[in-house]
């Protein structure tokens, strides 16, 4: 039976991130995050993780070395999955991720490294997704989303935007089933963001719970009240994700379930645009919403 | 001849780090450590509603929001006027929502971060029994693609083949133990990573029935693994690794912010009662109170404009990226000048000498049947004990905290954002003492500062070269086999290091940094 399985490898790199997308992939049910490193995932296909920094038993030169070898060996034949922005402020020296021969090797270099000879490139996160928390204004180190680097480095290669501040473990699995089952996704699975329709394709606030509230005008004005949380500052009606179906953590709870305003943090405008978190969204922001419910 | 070994990246770790070591006759002489990634969250938040602080410092790390959640909603509190006004219902759910955090980081870092260390993953190649999940990890061996359990360090695997094969399987039970926990928090607290529900004034969420119930029984499930395969495992690697007590020792003093507040009446965080203690001991010998204006930042060896140490409210932090006396972007907290040591092993001697009962019946216990002294628990063991151990009190005390909810009565209270204001959140983190600072001006974030437990513990040497706790930790270690240094990262790693967390303070405008090799 080992015999039949296909080793797909893959390289799982961090730039300017906080771990939390991470951390998030740990939260994965079924399949669990055991199963991903262990069994094929969908049959006769096993995601080879070679790297990744906070789940591997190396360090040092030799996990370095890994990442080269790892594109060398299989060129357009493995996935890049990474993880946070990438700063490109100072030749990219915000972000190093160790060192070969003496060498300090940066972010940026690597993900251009890496991103040349990948079959496809998946951005997780907001962060790599749209540049995110570390790009936010006044953008102290140049950091860039997965999208914006390629181009600036004249790469073409495909890619999916799983974005989230962190993402669900099922939109970053789900994400790689479909590629394992079906390959890369053709255009029409994608939405203008990159993203995949299939968990991105509907606003929160057309499934959201307490959609009534506002459909009635009744609006919580102070945090912990019920109501529609709209007055103070949820960015439900902007936002594209399945949270109020899916639910977070095995279905315990989700941010509105739990008295929270949404901050749209699968949004490319997260989070200077959809920024004071706590106050009503604007005109522009409420102009999208509707140009977006009536297409 | 000396001879510097560089351990870059260290993995395992939240973040990006370096260390680099030099060794003469086998012994280290010198080491440093630095961070290597840079996102400048303290400029990003000058200038934004300051109740974004709380949502956007949580950012700062996926591994521990939770405690950046609790630090900004204090330091907001503060300087909102209302530290002491916050309902017992708000006070209780922010305990279990932090609490709950606190199992599934110390539940990961010492199965997932840790344990490789010392389990050899390759003695499942030959398991011989019918457990499903340990003939998934045998047939993932005999597939011959064994990354990412290799390459690592040889030479130092000391179990033998059936415990190793033990403590595969338990490695992969805590993966759900510390999803469990995650599921626990998310009840009251909406999602993890990074929480929803925690604001200034309490927690939006309100509590139920079955939501107390959901939390109690997750919660038993856990206790369970921590008394009966956790801290077992902590005295097995123990029992073990012997040599672990003798190496690894910090500076000796050790600092705590205490955590879990058992009321919410007194609005000085530094003297509120917390059911792990506010203090400092020094030399292992004597309590003093915590007084926070003993505080101040070094940037000698930073890359930073040199200025005399100072308060984080009064911190102006000017990069200089080609400083040759630099060796790190980590700066250097002290605490009256003097080098401190925090985490779970600082909270637990700090409530020692606090004289908690629960805390010295529990040292007193341990250290007898290990027969060792209390002095030995500054090393590379005892602060993994102490971690279990933390764990085990954490989640013991939760199962009494989740029926002090009374559903039906408040969660939060109101505010107004004031025109001008000074805040500070000070509370101990799963990693240690953490600190937020805040001004307000014109009811936006003026400035705010962050000092984090790894800031602490990570820090380079200060203005008078007395290096960091880690990087004592790490002098006069002996180094068996420089091809492996495996005592050096697992004396890193005993820290449970936060790289994100201890390097945020960065407003580089323009200048180049050096690439600093010290040979």
């Amino acid at each position: 039976m080992s015999s039949k399985v296909v080793e797909i490898p893959a390289v799982y790199i961090a730039g300017s991130a906080c771990s939390g997308c991470s951390v998030s992939l740990l939260n994965a049910i079924n399949p669990s995050i055991q199963n991903l490193l262990v069994d094929p995932i969908v049959p006769g296909k096993h995601v080879s993780l070679k790297f990744h920094a906070t789940i591997m038993a190396g360090q040092g030169e030799p996990v370095i070395k890994v990442l080269r070898e790892t594109a060398k060996a299989k060129p357009n034949g493995y996935v890049l999955i990474i993880d946070g922005s990438i700063p490109t402020g100072e030749d990219g020296l915000y972000c190093r991720l160790g060192e070969t021969d003496g060498e300090e090797v940066t972010m940026k270099q690597m993900a251009s490294e890496l991103s040349r000879d990948a079959l496809a490139v998946l951005a997780v996160g907001t962060c790599a997704s749209f540049g995110g928390i570390p790009s936010g204004d006044p953008n102290p180190t140049g950091a860039v989303s997965v999208q914006d680097f390629l181009k600036s480095e004249g790469i073409d290669k495909p890619i999916i935007n799983i974005p989230g501040c962190p993402p669900h473990p099922d939109w970053m699995i789900g994400t790689i089933a479909d590629i394992l089952i079906n390959g890369l996704p053709t255009a029409d699975k994608l939405d203008e963001a990159g993203r995949p329709r299939a968990f991105f394709g509907t606003l929160i606030h057309d499934n959201c719970p307490r959609r009534a509230f506002f459909d009635a005008g009744q609006f919580a004005k102070n945090p912990s009240e019920p109501g529609c949380l709209y007055q103070i500052g949820c960015k439900g009606p902007v936002t594209y994700a399945d949270c109020p179906i899916r639910l977070w953590n095995n279905g315990t709870n989700w941010c509105i379930g739990s008295g929270a305003q949404c901050i749209g943090c699968v949004e490319p405008d997260f989070h200077d645009r959809l920024a004071p978190m706590f106050e009503k969204i604007d005109e522009d922001g409420l102009e999208k919403f509707k140009i977006k419910t009536r297409s | 001849m000396a001879t510097t070994i560089t351990i870059d990246p260290i993995t395992r770790i939240e973040g990006h780090m370096k260390i680099e070591a030099t060794v003469e006759n086998g012994v280290v002489q010198d080491a440093r450590c630095s961070g290597t990634l840079f996102r400048g969250f303290e400029i990003i938040l000058q200038g934004r509603d300051p109740r974004d602080a709380q949502r956007i410092t949580q950012r700062v790390c996926g591994v521990c929001p939770a405690i950046h959640g609790t630090a900004s909603t204090l330091n907001l509190d503060s300087a909102f006027g209302i530290a002491d006004k916050v309902p017992d219902n708000g006070r209780i759910m922010r305990n279990l929502i932090l609490g709950a955090n606190y199992l599934q980081s110390h539940i990961l870092h010492f199965y997932h971060l840790t344990a490789l260390d010392y389990v050899d993953v390759t003695a499942v190649a030959d398991y011989s029994g019918d457990d499903y999940d340990m003939n998934a990890v045998k047939d993932f061996i005999a597939r011959g693609e064994l990354a990412p359990f290799t390459p690592r360090y040889e030479g130092d695997y000391r179990f033998d083949r059936q415990t190793n094969q033990v403590l595969v399987k338990h490695y992969l039970m805590a993966l759900e133990m510390r999803r469990l926990a995650h599921e626990m928090l998310t009840l009251f607290g909406g999602k993890m990573p990074h929480n929803a529900s925690v604001v200034p004034g309490g927690v939006t969420e309100h509590p139920s029935v079955d939501k107390i119930t959901g939390f109690l029984w997750r919660l038993n499930k856990i206790r369970n693994f921590i008394d009966t395969i956790y801290i077992p495992d902590v005295i097995n690697v123990a029992k073990t690794y012997p040599d672990y007590f003798e190496i690894g020792g910090g500076p000796g003093n050790f600092l705590s912010y205490g955590v879990f507040d058992l009321d919410g009446k007194n609005p000085d965080y530094s003297k509120r009662k917390r059911l792990f203690q506010q203090g400092a001991v020094a030399g292992l010998s004597k309590l003093t109170p915590l007084d926070t204006d003993k505080i101040t930042e070094s940037v000698k060896h930073s890359w930073y404009a040199d200025v005399e140490p100072r308060h984080p409210l009064k911190e102006d932090t000017k990069p200089e990226a080609r400083k040759t006396e630099g060796y790190s972007w980590i700066r250097s907290p002290r605490y009256g000048g003097e080098v401190y040591e925090v985490g779970p092993l600082a909270r637990w001697v700090v409530a020692y000498f606090s004289g908690n009962k629960q805390v010295k019946n529990t040292i007193d216990t341990v250290t007898g049947d290990l027969k060792i002294q209390i002095g030995a628990l500054n090393s590379v063991l005892g602060r993994h004990a102490a971690r279990a151990l933390d764990a085990k009190v954490v989640a013991d005390t939760m199962a009494d905290w989740v029926l002090e909810l009374k559903p039906g009565e408040p969660v939060c209270t109101v505010y107004e954002i004031p025109d001008e204001a000074e805040g500070m959140g000070i509370v101990d983190g799963p990693r240690g003492a953490l600190g937020h600072w805040i001004k307000i001006k014109d009811k936006k974030i003026e400035r705010y500062q962050l000092v984090v437990p790894t800031t602490w513990n990570g820090s380079p040497k200060d203005d008078k070269e007395q290096p960091g706790p880690m990087e004592q930790a790490l002098l006069g270690t002996r180094v068996k086999d420089s091809e492996n240094p495996y005592e050096l990262v697992r004396i890193a790693r005993s820290f449970d290091p936060c790289l994100a967390c201890s390097v945020h303070t960065i407003s580089l405008k323009g200048e180049r940094i050096a690439s600093i090799r010290v040979v």
